[in-house]
């Protein structure tokens, strides 16, 4: 009696056992499903686009719904430009922040400070949108960029870049601002890369008599490519994407210029802003096919960094 | 191995009255010794006795590190390498450091050489070969390593990375050379041709080691310094301490008995 009473049991939790595994696979393939109907559906949408652009829809400029003319050509730049002067000028301050906080800051300060660049982190992007139309915007068009215009727009190398009338909002702006939205994700990478780096390395480097920029730039840096590479995809990934603080100040105007100082237009603001607007199957269909461009170069990013987060991993498993 | 009757010496580092904090706690206690030129210089005693602590007040490592001071004196040739005034960096170039464990620099090994002698000096492309050539030749690592000079220097076996940081370290030309438990990471075939390269430096530089391994100390030492709970017990000819130490406490840890 007692042996059957068993039975029953082990039977019941065998077929559990079996429940709660199909229940979590279903639950991890939930995901795999949802990211192959997302493209899915993105190429579906997009199909009208296609077929009526083709190839030729990554290399016009045009963009005329009352025409029906579409191109994709000045959100992919507008996005690619934003988001390398925003790495442009987010690594070596990001560099500097890591250095700071690993090697120099008083221990003290140390926590204060991480702590400063997290919440930098989590402010929501449509704070950065607002203070940087609000308040950085006029200030640069009344300050920055009068100068840049005077002193830069001469300059036969780099004057076609700065030329124009200050007007606060542009390429530029939305560079900058984006570069403000980045520098906490890829500070704090590099500084928890270059935590990992063994203390007795860092000394033979000083036992030699380097300074502290040496042993960062010569030692440490190359020791931890990897994984600041890795910080610096992360950062790139979440620029390419940024949507409302870009909007914000980007001017959305479909032109090309190759002033940053004018205004352009990025993929995801153009989604943002002209979506409501898109009437006609066509209009729609385009911005739907800017959405798929878009998650491709993000998809791009986003896999080698994790790829060369991956190879850091394993050499430190060694 | 090392009877030297009548050695003639010259005082290269003499330590006077010197203490060492780490925040409150008291490592080093009233540290009297001198370190003779061109002459091996072992510090023994069991773990947390100070001996590595010691060393770092050498070359001042303990810089680098918040609420860590030494006071007295450590006198190299005369000048207070612990006064405010001392250059921290040419201190470093004067005397060299190789750890417990090999650190190349992720670089190749010509560049792990190189590294240190371009802080210092401006040479010529055939002026540095010679340099890493002389380094690595002294560290008796040329002829494993020559043929691969542009590869990295973690491709190398433990104990020719240790070598090449000892190549590293006398690459800038030091006249003293800190080693600190320079053969706890290798296996003994390794750990006797650290020994021997040892023996061969000495011509050139004054080496200290530290060590736990006391019969290093006595196969590869002029003198011997044991130390105990911070304290120098007892400093002397190392034949003399290991084969009649006058205290006891010494006795005991070299006899085995204690440590």
């Amino acid at each position: 009696m007692f042996e059957l009473v068993r039975e029953s049991r082990l039977k019941y939790q065998y077929w559990l056992d079996i429940a709660f595994r199909n229940v979590t696979r279903l639950a991890a393939f939930s995901v795999l499903i949802l990211l192959l109907a997302l493209i899915g559906s993105l190429i579906v949408a997009s199909l009208p686009s296609i077929q009526a652009f083709g190839f030729g829809f990554l290399k016009s400029p045009e963009w005329n719904p009352v025409t029906d003319e579409f191109g994709a050509l000045v959100p992919i730049v507008g996005t690619l430009v934003t988001s390398a002067i925003a790495l442009l000028i987010a690594i070596p301050i990001s560099f500097g922040i890591a250095i700071f906080l690993t090697e120099l800051s008083p221990r003290w300060l140390r926590r204060p400070l991480g702590i400063a660049i997290e919440l930098l982190a989590g402010i929501p992007s449509i704070i950065y949108g607002m203070w940087g139309l609000f308040v950085f915007a006029p200030l640069f068009a009344e300050h920055v960029q009068p100068w840049l215009i005077e002193k830069l727009g001469p300059s036969p190398l780099f004057g076609p870049l700065f030329q124009g009338i200050p007007m606060g909002v542009g390429i530029l702006t939305a560079g900058i601002i984006l570069a403000i939205m980045v520098i906490p994700f890829i500070a704090s990478v590099m500084r928890d890369v270059f935590e990992i780096v063994p203390t007795l390395l860092k000394e033979s480097a000083y036992g030699l008599g380097a300074t502290t920029w040496e042993v960062m730039w010569n030692v440490v840096l190359p020791y931890t490519k990897i994984g600041v590479v890795g910080g610096i995809m992360l950062g790139l990934g979440r620029a390419l994407g940024e949507t409302m603080a870009v909007t914000f100040v980007i001017g959305n105007a479909h032109k090309l210029s190759a002033s940053l100082l004018m205004p352009g237009n990025s993929i995801s603001s153009a989604l943002a802003n002209e979506f409501n607007e898109a009437v006609g199957g066509l209009y729609t269909s385009a911005l739907v096919e800017l959405g798929l461009i878009l998650f491709f170069i993000t998809f791009v990013v986003l896999s080698m960094a994790r790829y060369m987060l991956h190879r850091l991993a394993k050499r430190e498993g060694t | 191995m090392s009877t030297h009757s009548a050695k003639i010496t010259t005082p290269k580092l003499i330590v006077r009255d010197l203490n060492f904090h780490y925040g409150t706690e008291r490592a080093l206690k009233d540290v009297n010794l001198t370190i003779q030129e061109k002459m091996v210089t072992a510090f023994i005693g069991p773990s947390g006795c100070g001996k590595s602590t010691l060393l770092r007040t050498f070359n001042r490592m303990y810089e680098l590190y918040p609420n860590q001071k030494a006071t007295g004196e450590v006198l190299l040739d005369g000048e207070n390498i612990l006064d405010k005034k001392q250059d921290l960096n040419m201190l470093r170039a004067k005397v060299g450091m190789v750890f417990q464990k090999p650190t190349p620099f992720p670089m190749s090994i010509y560049d792990n050489i190189a590294f240190g002698v371009k802080l210092y000096e401006r040479l010529s492309r055939y002026d540095m070969d010679e340099r890493v050539e002389w380094a690595l030749s002294k560290a008796a690592l040329w002829t494993e390593a020559k043929d691969k000079l542009k590869k990295n220097g973690t491709s190398l076996s433990g104990g020719q990375q240790q070598r090449l940081c000892i190549a590293r370290a006398i690459a800038v030309k030091p006249q003293v050379l800190l080693l600190d438990e320079p053969t706890s990471a290798l296996d003994p075939i390794s750990t006797a041709h650290i020994e021997k390269l040892i023996n061969e430096l000495k011509t050139d530089f004054t080496i200290v080691i530290v060590t736990h391994n006391m019969q290093q100390a006595a196969r590869v030492s002029d003198f011997t310094a044991y130390m105990y709970l911070g304290n120098l017990i007892e400093f002397g000819d190392t034949s003399s301490i290991f084969t009649n130490p006058k205290h006891k406490e010494t006795e005991d840890y070299i006899t085995g008995r204690f440590g």
